[in-house]
């Protein structure tokens, strides 16, 4: 039986992420794993016995080469989103991740209030929306950028030694700053730390935020689309004049 | 400067045949010092022009904060005629440990071959510089070891940063540093220096080194970080003769296991070949006889800056500043997800009693619109 006061939304359909940005967020979770695999076994590999004369074995060395080729990859897809950063939609738009206005601070204290500390208002239970990236969202991926170039500047950065070519070279300066390639070397693996956590924070948020809000966050980025109440696409669409009215 | 007022100097070709090597000897010293510092063959014979025509060089070689391993291994160098012409007769000016005079003449000797070459002496130095407490825990003839380096430097063409401790600091600048141990280019400024780490450096190359300065009259290439490229552009891992066995992923798992006996790799035993820049691999020590990895030991990355610091020598994994001794990347990593983990338990119950409004009504809406729904 209906309930009497039960308000049936009219949902909208929103395009959020459009093709590039979904096809660069999935190329991109692959590499890391990747990354990651490879990496734990570079830093310390399995002890794996075989009774294979060490000739026809090339364990490590394809591991190293599977991390070379997805370092690569890696780099390659940073830049293009870095590109599209200033060419895709406004939620893909680099303005989304650098806290440089007042709002924007301001917006990352709300979800904070809200989505962490869980706080009420007047005893009401509260919900912040926003239709791409929350600002706090925002910023926590500013922050894996950050850790993306610590990552391709140590990586590069020590890889330059086994490198001919011009583009590991631009990096060949790192090791020498950072004071040898055995304090690099451990930098790249600490902050290899840095993307496991996240990765276990981000895929928890995506659940919470599709549980709580139900606007369809988890297929977001398989379709590109998610799902606004009429009522919330009302308040937050800009009324250009329409000249036909 | 009137260089004219002092007999000529003999020129390094003479002194060899003072000393009764033949000349084939010097020749094939000149051709094995030629291919150490990766001269092509042509260069040979300015090598060989250079030790015949040039007087031999005046060298001051001070010594300060050092075990004198540096030395030690210079003069075992493999050719006699590094110890005997290169040392013996280019450092005698003035060098603490191998110098006949002491006390007032040898701090005599040192004024006279600072006047006399001024602006044309090599000097090299062994050992770092302690600047704590004003200098006081390596002081020479009443002087702090600043004092005689900023002195010698003065008039000096180039420095030669001899071993870890002077290029940067080694064991005695390890944490906390409490004598203030510094290498020697963050001292000097305006002059050439060149780094040769390693405790010791490979005596072939210390010898090369000088070879090089004396044949050109310049310091050789160096690369970033101050070091002759041509002994330290590869890492002992590219030479390594257990590399097969790395790339196989084959490796020693304790010092006493089956594969410790069949040669495999000792990467997991803390072996930092793979960061460390040097030619172990190629030179080898002792006249080209074996080198750490050859006798199954781990190469312990002697010639990186901070080695001492940068985690143990029999592990790969490095120690995590201010998390205790035990603690590694990966502990502080593991626990650090321990900790998420938690927390995100915690935010879960949380979020069904904070947010069960809200979930609640979302529920109630999406079941209404099933119910409405025909089948
Ligand atoms: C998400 C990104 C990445 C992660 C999580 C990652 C992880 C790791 C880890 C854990 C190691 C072992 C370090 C150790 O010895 O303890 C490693 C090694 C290495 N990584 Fe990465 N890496 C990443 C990206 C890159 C990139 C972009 C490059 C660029 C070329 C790169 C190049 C290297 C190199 C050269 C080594 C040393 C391998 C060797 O010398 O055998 N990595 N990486
Ligand atoms: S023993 Fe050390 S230097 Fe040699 S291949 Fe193994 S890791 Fe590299």
């Amino acid at each position: 039986m209906a309930k009497k006061y039960l308000h049936i939304h009219r949902l909208r359909r929103v395009y959020v992420w459009e093709l590039p940005v979904r096809f660069y967020h999935w190329l991109n979770a692959l590499i890391i794993l990747t990354l990651i695999v490879t990496g734990f076994y570079i830093s310390n590999p399995l002890a794996l016995l075989s009774k294979q004369e060490a000739s026809f074995k090339y364990t490590m060395g394809w591991f190293r080469y599977v991390h070379f080729v997805a370092a690569y990859l890696f780099f390659f897809n940073f830049i293009f989103r870095l590109y599209w950063g200033f060419v895709g939609n406004k939620f893909a738009n680099w303005k989304q991740f650098i806290p440089t206005s007042k709002r924007f601070i301001k917006e990352m204290w709300t979800v904070f209030k809200i989505d962490i500390l869980m706080l009420r208002k007047n005893g009401q239970q509260q919900e912040h929306l926003s239709v791409g990236h929350n600002a706090m969202a925002g910023f926590i991926y500013f922050l894996t950028f950050i850790a993306f170039l610590v990552q391709c500047f140590t990586g590069f950065g020590l890889y330059a030694a086994m490198s001919g070519w011009w583009l590991p070279q631009l990096f060949a300066w790192v090791p020498a700053f950072f004071g040898g390639d055995i304090v690099t070397r451990q930098i790249h693996h600490w902050a290899m730390w840095f993307f496991i956590l996240f990765t276990v924070i981000h895929v928890y948020l995506v659940f919470y935020h599709d549980y709580v809000e139900g606007r369809g966050e988890i297929s977001s980025m398989g379709g590109g689309w998610k799902f606004i109440e009429e009522e919330v696409f009302e308040q937050k669409r800009h009324h250009t004049p329409n000249p036909e009215h | 400067m009137n260089n004219d007022a002092f007999p000529k100097q003999p020129t390094y070709y003479e002194e060899v045949l003072r000393k009764g090597y033949p000349r084939r000897d010097f020749l094939k010293f000149a051709s094995m010092m030629a291919a150490f510092i990766g001269l092509e063959q042509t260069a040979i014979a300015q090598v060989i022009q250079a030790l015949e025509t040039k007087p031999r060089m005046p060298v001051i070689w001070l010594h300060f904060q050092e075990c004198t391993c540096c030395s030690e291994s210079f003069i075992r160098s493999s050719h006699p005629i590094v110890a005997d012409i290169l040392l013996d007769k280019i450092s005698l000016d003035y060098t603490e440990t191998l110098m006949a005079a002491s006390g007032t003449q040898a701090e005599a000797a040192l004024k006279n071959t600072m006047a006399k070459y001024k602006g044309q002496y090599l000097l090299c130095v062994e050992g770092s510089v302690p600047m704590g407490a004003d200098g006081v825990y390596c002081m020479i003839g009443g002087k702090t070891s600043l004092q005689i380096l900023e002195e010698a430097a003065e008039g000096a063409a180039a420095v030669i940063a001899w071993g870890s401790c002077a290029s940067n600091g080694c064991v005695q600048s390890a944490k906390p540093n409490p004598t203030g141990a510094t290498p020697i280019h963050k001292l000097i400024k305006g002059k050439p220096i060149i780094k040769v780490p390693g405790c010791p450096p490979i005596g072939e190359v210390m010898a090369g080194v000088i070879v090089h300065y004396l044949t050109f009259g310049r310091i050789p290439e160096l690369d970033r970080l101050g070091r002759p490229k041509a002994f330290y552009s590869k890492r002992v891992h590219d030479s390594c003769y257990r590399r097969p066995f790395y790339d196989a992923g084959l490796f020693v798992e304790t010092f006493d296991d089956e594969n410790a006996k069949k040669g495999y790799c000792l990467y997991k035993m803390g072996c930092k070949g793979p960061s460390t820049y040097n030619a172990c691999g190629v030179m080898k020590w002792n006249n080209g006889t074996s080198f750490p990895i050859q006798a199954g030991h781990p190469c312990i990355g002697c010639s990186e800056e901070n080695y001492w610091d940068n985690g143990r020598l029999y592990e790969r994994a490095s120690s995590f500043a201010g998390f205790g001794i035990e603690a590694n990347a990966d502990t502080v990593g593991k626990v650090a997800l321990g900790v998420t983990a938690a927390a995100l338990a915690v935010h879960a119950i949380a979020t069904n009693i904070g947010k069960s409004k809200l979930i609640r009504e979302h529920e109630e809406e999406g079941r209404e619109s099933e119910h409405e729904l025909e089948a």
